[in-house]
């Protein structure tokens, strides 16, 4: 059986905790065992923590990767923005021995020492690769038979050139993992534009942030798509926030609450009442 | 901005290499990057420009800008440059450099705050305590929040790395 160790990071358990429970849910019924990352923190963020200080993201993000070095557990996340911080951080300490050393210097002052062996996987690539369409197929009970907008966000597959999972102008791996539940990803115009949130930009302009979101809400409602699915807490956070004052009413749903529906979770047990726009089955 | 007088900076060169940005000068400025960026098509931020500017060390420039803000770091132009140019990390260390001399946006300060303090990008409010209860899962996410020790861990960490100036 598979065994990660969940990162959780902060979107999902904190602002959309139904994301959390139906990924505890829905690993269960595929046979991936999730292990607690007890006393990680925040990624942390990419966008905003690193753009302050590069010093700081890498050693906390180092202290992270530790403790699941220290479980022997690779890491599983189900957000982008902690995919690409945690993936990036890893990428430079386990292949940068002078990087590595410098801060191993900054862990041993809470006698921690990172020796740069951790994994990093997004959670729909261990559902594509390890998991697979067909199995996933088979633990459907509930088609989810509507017509969904697959939303990647940026970094799951970008910068593709360490990341190498898919090619980000022609992938196919979450509309095929979508589908195995039975829904239809509805094509559409510049389905790889970014949400708006990502960079500090949500935080810092959200009026830009807005004019992104309100494009892709364009696109999605022009392509008859009835839900929008994504695969990160933040682009989530950002399409469900923001469509009341933008006129739209597209429910946002996560992978893994679609898997959820699909494998007989209950609508309470799918956390809804944290969702801003109405999440009607 | 209106670039009307250019001094060298020599010393820039050298710091935003240490930041992890030296590969600016692999760009030859064929405006790809502008071409295809979604907030350059909402907002005045020139990529291009911008790697000219750090090309040409204009640090107070830079420094002082807004746009340097408004790239949400989505990587397009990162695929389509045809030098491979890092420019979502020259952003990053531009931005480095920027805070480090107290260029913050003060929208950015709370989430700075709240690493520093709880060890999350957001805060813990008594709506989803009550939501994570009602499905099932401890009020509290066993992470940080949950141990006191672990917590006081990364606040060295933070500290060790001049974090705690910054949330000042």
């Amino acid at each position: 059986m598979a065994k990660y160790a969940f990162f959780l990071g902060c979107i999902a358990p904190l602002r959309y905790p139904g994301v959390e429970k139906s990924t505890r849910v829905v690993c269960e019924k595929l046979g991936i065992e999730l292990v607690e990352l007890d006393d990680a923190s925040c990624c942390p963020a990419p966008g905003v923590i690193r753009a302050f200080s590069r010093t700081t993201w890498l050693a906390a993000a180092a202290r992270n990767l530790a403790l699941a070095e220290a479980k022997g557990l690779p890491i599983v996340t189900i957000c982008n923005g902690c995919y690409g911080s945690l993936f990036d951080a890893a990428h430079e300490l386990n292949n940068d021995a002078e990087e590595l050393a410098k801060v191993n210097k900054v862990l041993a002052e809470i006698n921690m020492e990172y020796k740069g062996t951790t994994q990093v996987y997004h959670f729909a690539e261990v559902l594509y690769k390890e998991v697979g369409v067909e199995k996933i197929k088979a633990a459907v009970t509930n088609p989810f038979e509507h017509n969904v907008a697959a939303f990647y966000g940026c970094h799951f597959l970008k910068p593709s050139k360490i990341k190498d999972l898919e090619d980000p102008e022609d992938a196919h791996m979450l509309e095929a993992l979508i589908e195995a539940t039975g829904a239809k990803c509805m094509p559409r115009k510049q389905p790889m534009l970014c949400c708006g949130a990502g960079g500090g930009v949500r935080a810092g302009f959200s009026d830009v942030a807005k004019e992104f979101t309100k494009t892709n809400l364009e696109n999605i409602q022009a392509s008859s798509a009835n839900y929008i699915v994504d695969i990160c807490p933040f682009c989530h956070m950002q399409f469900d926030s923001v469509q009341k004052d933008l006129g739209f009413s597209i429910p946002v749903l996560h992978l893994c609450q679609v898997y959820g529906i699909a494998m007989g979770m209950s609508e309470e047990e799918l956390g809804f009442s944290a969702h801003v726009v109405p999440v009607k089955l | 901005m209106i670039l009307t007088e250019i001094k060298a900076n020599p010393e820039f060169e050298a710091q935003l290499a240490k930041m992890g940005g030296a590969d600016v000068k692999m760009c030859f400025q064929c405006g790809t990057c502008t071409a295809d960026c979604p907030s350059g098509r909402r907002t005045s931020y020139r990529v291009r420009k911008l790697m000219r500017m750090a090309q040409l060390g204009l640090k107070d420039e830079i420094v002082d800008c807004e746009e340097l803000w408004e790239c949400t770091t989505c990587y397009t132009c990162v695929e389509r440059c045809p030098r491979q140019v890092p420019i979502v990390d020259i952003v990053i260390a531009l931005r480095n450099i920027a805070v480090a001399e107290g260029h913050m946006l003060a929208n950015h300060k709370p989430t700075a705050t709240n690493l520093y303090t709880i060890g999350h990008a957001v805060t813990v409010t008594d709506k989803v305590k009550e939501q994570r209860k009602a499905i099932g899962l401890p009020e509290i996410p066993p992470t940080v929040l949950m141990n006191s020790n672990a917590m006081a861990d990364l606040t060295k960490i933070l500290k060790a790395t001049g974090f705690d100036k910054i949330v000042e």
